[in-house]
């Protein structure tokens, strides 16, 4: 039997992946977006910043915000579900394209309070042209959720 | 609606949105369920590296601000709004440089919800970016809580 991957290295190789991908993409360093990875599962982290507020009276998390983090964790997902066995296969993964949205439809469940939000995504499906990954977000309690997003998303084609 | 109030509501309101303020967002037009803000392009808002296009969460933050503004300045006179729903269309890129502009209307309003329609453009004004259409709360005074 073939002796098992030094875990450290197998750690190293998905990490480096995970980074490359997150630093290559300015909105995501501008918006202080994170992803905690384990294994394959990944949670995005909204860390709370006072410029992410949209009603200062509440005060309450702007909309556009929280479509963002949205919008970008179903992109990172769809990426790393699409790189993870290139990636497992020792093949250079940096530099792929990135899946391009073709439409998202946020449903605001809760206000969002000002303090870390968190939020996954699943692939429901995906073909070589489209896919569509449905992203829910929570803040204090993983069963309440505070805003939930469905979208569809055009795959980077192979050849490019 | 008196012009002052709108007046009032066009230069507070986006000073008063640290979010929209950050994007760097101006209100150019607004009045009767209607109004249109323009946001700079800014290279800390590419979502793509390789091609330097606009994140699509900026162009939604854009939009749902253009929408919110759109509900504020309806006849009914909300005090609040807040997002219900918000569908947005990516139609095309916008092109890197170009300052995106949003259009927004209310095309319907109960007294608790505002239907909205809003159309994104960059320079070329003939073809949209993205459209969006959402639902909003109008939060008025009587039934606030």
């Amino acid at each position: 039997m073939k002796r098992p991957e030094p875990v450290q290295a197998v750690k190293q190789r998905r990490d480096a992946a995970l980074q490359s991908l997150l630093e290559g993409v300015p909105y995501i360093q501008f918006m202080g977006f994170r992803f905690d990875r384990r294994g394959d599962e990944l949670t995005g982290v909204m860390p709370y910043q006072d410029m992410l507020i949209g009603n200062p009276m509440l005060p309450a998390l702007h909309g556009g915000a929280t479509a963002a983090f949205l919008e970008t964790t179903a992109i990172v997902e769809l990426s790393w579900a699409m790189m993870w066995n290139r990636m497992e296969a020792g093949e250079d993964v940096t530099g792929l394209r990135l899946p391009k949205t073709i439409d998202f439809t946020v449903d605001y469940l809760r206000t969002g309070l000002p303090r870390d939000a968190y939020a996954r995504a699943t692939v429901n499906r995906s073909g070589r042209r489209y896919a569509s990954v449905h992203v829910e977000a929570w803040q204090d309690n993983r069963t309440r959720l505070f805003a939930q997003a469905t979208g569809h998303f055009l795959m980077p084609s192979i050849d490019d | 609606m008196s012009n002052e109030r709108q007046t009032k509501i066009a230069t507070q309101f986006i000073g008063a949105i640290p979010y929209s303020r950050t994007l760097g967002m101006t209100l150019t037009e607004i009045g009767d369920g209607r109004a249109t803000i323009t946001m700079p392009y800014d290279d800390r808002l590419v979502g793509d590296p390789e091609t330097g296009v606009i994140a699509g969460g900026a162009v939604s933050a854009l939009m749902d601000t253009c929408a919110g503004a759109a509900v504020m300045v309806h006849e009914s006179q909300p005090i609040g709004t807040a997002t219900l729903d918000l569908r947005i269309d990516y139609m095309r890129p916008a092109k890197p440089g170009d300052m995106i502009s949003a259009i927004a209307e209310c095309y319907h309003v109960t007294r608790s919800v505002a239907f909205v329609r809003v159309t994104a453009t960059d320079a070329d004004e003939s073809r949209p970016v993205a459209t969006a259409t959402g639902a909003f709360t109008i939060q008025t005074a009587k039934a606030a809580e």
